[in-house]
């Protein structure tokens, strides 16, 4: 018996599924680099992450939404680790598993599930815990390289952090410490969140990404570009040090957040136009967040606030119609 | 302190009462003037908005019986509520109520798994519209149910449903409100708003095929092949463009049995009270 | 190397199992029987002369043009008129055709059959016009709007450029291809002779770089004619889409709901070009056409020169028949064709390919719900929102569809394509066309 429908008769192989993949497999330099730096804490909080995300689909899928599971589509997997990404080594895995609740629960499944939900999960889960265990959240082990099984590793302070004091007038050498170099910075031997310490890391997976064509440069080019033109701005206009633009970008979430949260699909606009203005709007609210809130980090505010936006954008920003160029 | 307290409770409550005043100023002044009779007439509508009557909505068809004369509203009438909330209509306009037969709706079409097998497999999105442009649909007949299921997502009263074992939709003649939003919906206008008789049967042509007999008859079992057998029996029944058709005139409580039986093919259908059965 | 030209906005790299590419035309030869239908064009039927029991040779008149919009049509074969009544077309529904039992090859006098290359235009005009409209001749790119009518410049409107659509965008297809390879001299001709039907010097041939073949065949040709030159355009598909195309090679665009006259271009399919030389030419009206036989589940992919009226079903047995892999059968291409209800009906003027896909190919998977990659909006080459259509359209929103600029929709089918939770986002299109034209 043949089969008739509509056209076209030829659909693309790619799904939900294999995008997904290809996020996981773009994480992977990162998790690497967080255990390499941070040991075993980073690997038990990762996959206490990523067991809760996906134990929370499974619920909700299951006894709430009564959908089909969606646990296959590995979407949760991909919140699971950029939640872990987002929180320190240190982090006690109850919280971890707290703030997996929050982002599968709360941010995603409340508004219907994957597709639906308007705030990124990973970065409502990390606000969340941000603001309810504030103690925690900030305390930063510092990185040991090689060190993988010391489990009691000493604190030190993000980059940000000791940026933040620079600006003050106290002396920040005797408190926090010296500002890492840049290419310290760059290979991720610095303190802060798991995943957000290795710019290059980073950096390769965004790559295989837009190799992968799962998304386009836009957001992230426009972001960053962004932070780095108002920075240096600043820079230039004051002289200060607190100001150089690339310690901005390479320090704190900001490249996690613009190669991997900005550009989560459900969350960001759907056409260039609209991603652009998205990408400049996350950058101009991190600077300012950054230089002269109470905040050190404003990564995760930023993308939130932006992401609050996407249905307006996506109202009045439509890409142009063929046939209204004369 | 005390002195703080008071201030706040006094500054509050001074802009409570200021705005208590401007809400009831403007309220007064925008507020829609509204017929009494309308309002009345709305409470007793079944507020389904089916758009049945006709008109946009209950709203409008509470304005629209407010507004007739007694002429005109003979003619109004909502299927929805049927003779009860008519009579209540009536009751509130002074007019005397108009008693409608019942009627429900009737898929003309019998071309269930069994009469009309499928000669190939739909594979596309399940809306009866789209599958009506890309073919024939499954079974070959180009006036036959496509057994998507288009009907049954527009009616409201969920009366419709696709049987699973004939795969033509069947109809709750008790929730049928004959609104009509099947008739509308349909892409093959399969559907037809009846007259049950006065002891509630109906006797109709399942059938819109107007192929010659020997064609339809290949891709259903259960098609009209113009036989002229009905007509016979009554001939009022007009036999045109190889279909026939029964008017409404024709008493299903006299013929209906009779016409049923006659029909070589089975494309007449007689149901009697309710116990609606397709093949 | 310069970059290649292509329209700016959206499209797609479907994959292009062109397998037929480098297969020469094989003549189909005659089945026993055609069915041909009388409208196999926009526009109305024509009016059908023959009855039952007539014998008609090779290009006799069978149906006559009625109306402007409309097209002759004509016999393919030599034979007896056995019916003249409706029959089961390629969706099952009924069409009107006219069956005919061969009998013989006879061809009408008038047809010249030698294969020599006719150079010189001579006729004037009004008489090339006649001819064309004479020999049935209507676009066979797939749309089927009648040559004659396209090619009458209204008095207020200019021309300046004929563009020769070579690109045939869609997968599998290669119909026009092989035609450019084995039939250049004579497409160039055609286009020499629309040319003077516009009163233009000018003809570009659109050849996307995909077919090395006839670019290199035509660039040789078109040396020796002057005015007549080929531009080779990237692969990406729809370019073959005439508002693509004109963006493509002129940068110009086409408004909405405006011709592409408007912006000074014909566009004509390298098919229907040679059809023009044929019949001002060779006096041949438009009874035969080149058919891409391919698809994943044929045996023997090949192309085919068929008679107008042939059955699907005849071409397909001399591929190798149908066989357990065949899920789909498709008239056209994969990405805009039909899926045929009935394999009987009879090959037209239009049907440029018959397809024979795999269930692994062509199944539609069960779609989700829209994860809002916005991959659909990249590739929508009229700069459309089909998710957002798509959901107005669920959620029978179906007055906020106007401001989607829906009836701006070519029915590409990229966005289903591409789609990665595979919504059936050209339905979707579709029902919102269809119900914005109810109001």
């Amino acid at each position: 018996m043949f089969k008739i429908s509509t056209a076209p008769h030829f659909q693309t192989t790619d799904d939900t599924r294999h995008i997904m993949q290809d996020v996981i497999i773009a994480l992977m330099p990162a998790a690497f680099t967080a255990i390499l730096f941070f040991g075993l804490n980073a690997l038990l909080v990762i996959l206490t992450s990523v067991a809760g995300c996906v134990l929370f689909e499974y619920l909700a899928c299951r006894y709430w939404l009564k959908t089909s599971n969606t646990t296959t589509d590995l979407s949760a997997v991909v919140t699971g680790l950029l939640l872990a990404y987002n929180l320190p080594s240190s982090m006690p895995l109850w919280m971890t598993l707290v703030g997996c609740f929050v982002s599968i629960i709360i941010a995603k499944a409340c508004y219907g599930g994957l597709g639906k939900n308007i705030f990124n999960p990973a970065l409502v889960g990390r606000v969340f815990l941000f603001i309810s265990f504030p103690v925690q959240m900030t305390t930063w082990p510092k990185p040991e390289l090689g060190n993988i099984f010391e489990l009691d590793a000493q604190t030190g302070a993000t980059t940000l952090g000791i940026l933040k004091h620079l600006d003050g007038s106290t002396s920040a050498t005797s408190l926090q410490g010296d500002l890492p170099e840049y290419w310290e910075m760059f290979f991720g031997n610095i303190g802060g969140c798991l995943g957000e310490v290795s710019a290059l890391a980073l950096l390769l997976g965004v790559i295989y990404l837009i190799w992968k064509k799962v998304i386009t440069w836009h957001i992230p080019f426009y972001y960053v570009a962004t932070v780095f033109l108002i920075t240096s701005i600043m820079w230039l206009i004051t002289g200060k040090q607190s100001y150089d633009p690339i310690t901005h970008i390479l320090s704190g979430g900001l490249l996690l957040g613009a190669f991997f949260m900005a550009t989560d699909y459900t969350t960001s606009p759907m056409n260039k136009k609209g991603q652009i203005i998205f990408a400049v709007g996350c950058g101009v609210l991190t600077v300012i967040i950054r230089l002269w809130s109470a905040y050190p980090e404003g990564v995760s505010f930023a993308i939130l606030i932006m992401n609050a936006f996407v249905p307006l954008i996506d109202k009045y920003v439509t890409p142009r119609l063929y046939g209204s160029r004369r | 302190m005390e002195y703080t307290i008071l201030l706040s409770i006094l500054v509050l409550g001074v802009t409570a009462f200021i705005s208590a005043v401007v809400l009831y100023l403007v309220s007064r002044k925008f507020a829609i003037p509204e017929e009494e009779k309308v309002s009345q007439i709305e409470e007793v509508l079944p507020q389904a908005n089916c758009g049945g009557c006709g008109k946009a909505g209950c709203h409008d068809f509470a304005i629209t019986c407010a507004h007739a004369d007694a002429k005109t509203f003979s003619k109004l009438h909502c299927p929805v509520g049927g003779n009860e909330v008519m009579k209540k209509v009536a009751k509130i306009l002074g007019f005397k109520p108009t008693v409608k037969e019942a009627t429900v709706s009737v898929l003309r079409c019998n071309g269930t798994c069994q009469n009309a097998p499928a000669k190939i497999q739909y594979d596309g999105i399940f809306s009866c519209r789209v599958a009506n442009k890309v073919s024939c649909g499954q079974t070959g007949c180009p006036t036959g149910c496509l057994r998507l299921g288009d009907c049954v997502k527009v009616c409201q009263f969920g009366a419709l449903s696709i049987d699973k074992k004939t795969g033509i939709p069947v109809i709750d003649e008790d929730k049928c409100t004959s609104c009509g939003a099947c008739v509308r919906t349909c892409p093959r206008q399969l559907f037809e708003i009846r007259n049950k008789s006065p002891k509630g049967n109906m006797v109709y042509v399942a059938c819109r095929n107007t192929q010659k007999g020997a064609i339809a008859r290949k891709n259903c079992k259960a098609a009209c092949i113009a036989c002229l057998k009905c007509n016979k029996i009554n001939p009022d029944i007009k036999v045109e463009n190889n279909l026939s058709y029964i008017p409404n005139t024709v008493s299903a409580d006299d013929y209906g049995q009779e016409l049923a039986q006659s029909c070589p093919t089975g494309a007449i259908i007689f149901t009697h009270c309710g116990d609606k059965k397709h093949d | 190397m310069t970059k290649l030209k292509t329209f700016p906005l959206g499209g797609i790299h479907p994959d292009k199992y062109k397998i037929t590419t480098d297969s020469p035309i094989i003549d189909a030869g005659l089945p026993e029987i055609v069915y041909i239908p009388v409208k196999q064009h926009i526009g109305s039927p024509a009016k059908i002369l023959v009855s039952k029991g007539d014998k008609v040779k090779v290009g006799t008149l069978l149906a006559d043009a009625d109306g402007i919009v409309s097209a002759d049509v004509h016999s393919s074969v030599s034979g007896e008129v056995i019916k003249v009544e409706s029959i089961e077309g390629e969706f099952g529904y009924l069409e009107d055709m006219i069956t005919i039992k061969v009998e013989g090859d006879d061809f009408e006098p008038s047809i010249d059959r030698s294969t020599d290359i006719n150079r010189e235009i001579e006729l004037s005009k009004e008489e090339i016009i006649a001819k064309i409209r004479e020999a049935g001749i209507v676009g066979m790119g797939g749309a089927g709007y009648p040559t004659p009518v396209k090619t009458s410049i209204p008095e207020n409107k200019k021309v300046d450029t004929l563009i020769l659509n070579g690109i045939e965008c869609e997968p599998f297809l290669t119909a026009d291809d092989r035609l450019m390879v084995e039939k250049a001299e004579q497409i160039v001709i055609g286009a020499k002779i629309i040319n003077k039907i516009l009163g233009i010097q000018n003809a570009i041939i659109a050849i996307d770089e995909n077919k090395p073949h006839a670019i290199e065949t035509l660039s040789k040709i078109t040396k020796t004619y002057v005015g007549v030159n080929v531009q080779v355009c990237a692969t990406k598909y729809p370019q073959g889409g005439e508002k693509q195309l004109i963006t493509a090679i002129t940068g110009r665009e086409v408004p909405s709901r405006k011709l592409p006259i408007d912006v000074g271009c014909i566009v004509q399919n390298v098919g229907t070009v040679f059809a023009v030389y044929e019949a001002v030419m060779k006096n041949k009206p438009l009874f035969e056409r080149i058919v891409t036989l391919s698809g994943d589940a044929c045996l023997h992919p090949a192309n085919y020169r068929v008679r107008v009226g042939t059955p699907a079903s005849f071409l397909i047995d001399k591929s190798g028949g149908i066989t357990e892999k065949v899920s789909k059968v498709i008239f056209g291409g994969p990405m805009m064709g039909t899926a045929a209800f009935n394999i009987n009906a009879p090959i037209t003027k239009i049907t440029s390919g018959i397809l024979l896909l795999s269930e692994e190919l062509s199944h539609k998977t069960e779609p989700q719900d829209c994860i809002r990659c916005g991959k659909c909006v990249e590739a929508c080459p009229m700069g459309l929102q089909p998710y957002l259509i798509g959901r107005n359209v669920r959620n029978e929103k179906f007055s906020e569809l106007a401001a989607c600029h829906v009836l701006d929709c070519i029915e590409c089918g990229c966005c289903a394509y591409t789609c990665p939770v595979h919504l059936p986002l050209l339905d979707y299109c579709k029902i919102a066309k269809s119900e914005l034209k109810k109001k």
